[in-house]
């Protein structure tokens, strides 16, 4: 995490106009999203009415938080341009693949979140463990991002930390408790321009003071300790021998890209519900493919810099320098005057409230729907739900900001604790997926395939990092890919005991899955005429899906 | 309290693109106009680029392009039934 940056950004009055401008926006779109909030599903899921546009680069967005744009520059600096992997192998193919197949299970059942899938297709204790272990993930993760959003306001203004979780949590509760998921959302679609805005003129001043590309390359492998390694994203990747610092391909292939890859954009339900609020199947199915093009080129903004900065910036990544993560605050500082510096600490600052308000708009969600209602306080008017989803949205952000100032006192405790929260979608995903594509997949075998596989995944990660104190079976070099290979263990048990559970109990009448399994229409399927309809070409889910695939392919190979 | 079921009011929510077409064009605006005054030392702070007049150029044309998009095309044209069936 970013501490000690070497001096603080040298703003001015017209840096602070700008991020001011910013914030009164998003306080106007909070009140004027609050005209279209009448019902809770209005407040929860837009309404469903959102076009496949702004759902699309919402569900980008809300992935483009605080890690991801300091944490890909910090993995860039570090691994050069293998970190590819968490955006190409790691990202695009398992967003097609939500798009083209698994979308229809998600809206045409028309659940309003993935707990809720589960009861359907499972049962109540699935639905329980799931709704109430992401409950307790989203809001201490919202409460880890306000941490680090207020260590970085922290270093880069100057503000004392307390201050800067305060303002940040006040922001993202004012436009969330007024405008619901669409407060939310179009936050992260104005954030997701303005953060492009701040890291295009950063890669092109960066590359240009580098000489160029080919400047880069020059000097990295000339210059820095990570060589010409940097720019292989392949190399190294033999099973038993590798020096890749992602580990070896199966880790990468498997662990990355299947299991975490399809983990987390097929079944977190902060992604999911982005798609959810879109105003038909067509653009649901959409969301994540026109969110994938962004994807693709990201990279470029993170990696760059990364590597930039590993260049111009002495001693980064070292003893007594600064930390990796602070590649991009450290290159904002050295070349960007004010102006776009404004527009670039803006960007950053969004994006950071962004990946907050993204949790806490999925917390009060599943919290309201998968366990006030059907478990607390059952049959109320809608008006009630809609009430309860605004308390509770203020409750999340309360318990997000003590989270945060727990962070601050035990920082090394809530790495561990987020790095386990990023195994619990492998179980997840387990039980998930063999639940659409067997159809004699049982309930129990639900329940049990969940329980024992997050188990397995909080055991693997306490034993490859070596937190029991236990002898490690294998060692294995690189941190990814411990996590590479700790997901694919939880994935693996999750499996078994699914298979096991489910030939010693009864399925379910076939009847009672109709819709939500692979190969059993819905006679009643709402969307049925909907799915022929294609108005244009270029709207096409599968023209969109294998488009982005085939863009992914030809750069994986242009930059082997 | 009222028993009655309460309606959707998502027809309510306002037109995204007018609100981006708005903030870009306004920094678009600020940017240009502080890359035109840059000094030197400013200029030279970023290797010799104007990055804020470029930088502005860049959010003016989008907010245009946003703007233009949502008045060639406003939202209530999107709801309205299959435009071509000729495809």
């Amino acid at each position: 995490m970013t501490t000690d940056l070497a001096a603080t950004l040298d703003v001015n009055a017209i840096d602070y106009t700008i991020l001011g401008i910013y914030f009164a926006i998003v306080i106007a779109i909070g009140l004027l999203a609050r005209r279209a909030v009448a019902t809770s599903e209005d407040f929860f899921l837009s309404g469903r009415a959102l076009p496949a546009w702004v759902t699309g680069l919402a569900f980008v967005a809300a992935n483009l938080g605080a890690l991801e744009i300091l944490g890909m520059a910090a993995n860039g600096a570090e691994y050069g341009i293998a970190t590819v992997h968490f955006y190409w192998i790691g990202a695009v193919p398992a967003m097609v693949f939500l798009g083209l197949v698994l979308m229809p299970f998600y809206y045409s059942t028309r659940v309003h979140s993935v707990p809720e899938y589960l009861r359907r297709r499972f049962n109540a204790p699935t639905h329980a463990f799931n709704a109430l272990s992401f409950a307790v993930a989203s809001v201490l993760t919202a409460g880890v991002n306000l941490y680090a959003l207020g260590l970085i306001i922290q270093s880069l203004l100057g503000w004392p930390l307390w201050l800067a979780i305060f303002v940040s949590a006040g922001f993202v509760l004012i436009y969330i408790t007024l405008g619901g998921l669409s407060g939310a959302i179009y936050t992260e679609v104005l954030q997701f321009f303005v953060i492009l805005a701040g890291l295009i003129p950063l890669v092109i001043v960066g590359l240009s003071a580098v000489g160029g590309w080919d400047g880069l390359k020059d000097k990295v492998t000339e210059n820095t300790d990570l060589g010409a390694s940097a720019f292989s994203q392949w190399g190294g990747t033999g099973v038993g021998d590798a020096t890749n610092p992602l580990g070896d391909w199966i880790g990468i292939v498997f662990g990355l890209g299947f299991v975490l890859s399809f983990g987390y954009w097929t079944t977190n339900f902060a992604e999911v519900q982005r798609a959810l609020s879109a105003k038909d199947l067509s653009a649901a199915q959409r969301t994540p493919l026109i969110g994938a093009f962004p994807k693709i080129f990201i990279p470029a903004l993170t990696i760059i810099p990364g590597l930039v900065a590993l260049v111009l910036i002495p001693q980064l990544g070292k003893e007594g320098g600064p930390t990796y993560n602070d590649a991009i605050p450290e290159l904002m500082a050295k070349f960007l005057p004010n102006g776009v510096l404004g527009i670039a600490l803006t960007g950053l600052l969004a994006a950071f409230m962004a990946g907050m308000a993204a949790n806490v708009s999925s917390f009060n969600t599943v919290f309201t729907y998968d366990l006030w209602r059907p478990y607390v306080v059952k049959n109320r008017p809608d008006r009630y739900y809609l009430q309860v989803g605004r308390i509770i949205t203020v409750i999340g952000i309360v318990i997000g900001i003590g989270t945060a100032f727990i962070a601050a006192g035990y920082e090394n405790i809530m790495n561990y604790v987020q790095a386990l929260f990023s195994f619990f979608n492998a179980p997840l995903f387990a039980t998930f997926i063999v639940g659409v594509f067997w159809k004699r997949m049982t309930a129990w075998a639900g329940f049990w395939g969940l329980v024992s596989g997050t188990a397995a995944a909080i055991l693997a990660y306490l034993s490859l990092n070596d937190k029991l104190g236990i002898p490690e079976i294998v060692f294995i070099e690189s941190t990814q890919s411990r996590n590479f290979w700790g997901a694919i263990a939880a994935f693996v048990v999750d499996v078994v005991v699914t298979v096991i559970v489910t030939l010693l109990t009864k399925p379910k009448p076939i009847d009672e899955v109709k819709g939500l399994v692979w190969g059993v229409p819905d006679p009643d399927n709402p969307d049925a005429a909907d799915a022929q309809n294609v108005r244009r070409w270029w709207e096409s889910p599968k023209v969109l899906g294998f488009t982005a695939l085939g863009i992914t392919v030809v750069l994986s190979i242009v930059f082997l | 309290m009222s028993e009655t079921e309460e309606k959707s009011a998502s027809r309510n929510l306002f037109d995204l693109r007018w609100l981006i077409a708005g903030l870009f064009l306004l920094y678009g605006v600020v940017l240009i106009l502080l890359g035109i005054f840059d000094s030197d030392a400013e200029i030279q702070k970023a290797d010799g680029i104007r990055i804020n007049l470029w930088t502005g150029i860049g959010m003016f044309v989008l907010g245009a392009l946003f703007g233009l998009w949502s008045w060639l095309r406003p939202l209530r044209a999107d709801a309205a039934p299959p435009l071509d069936t000729d495809a």
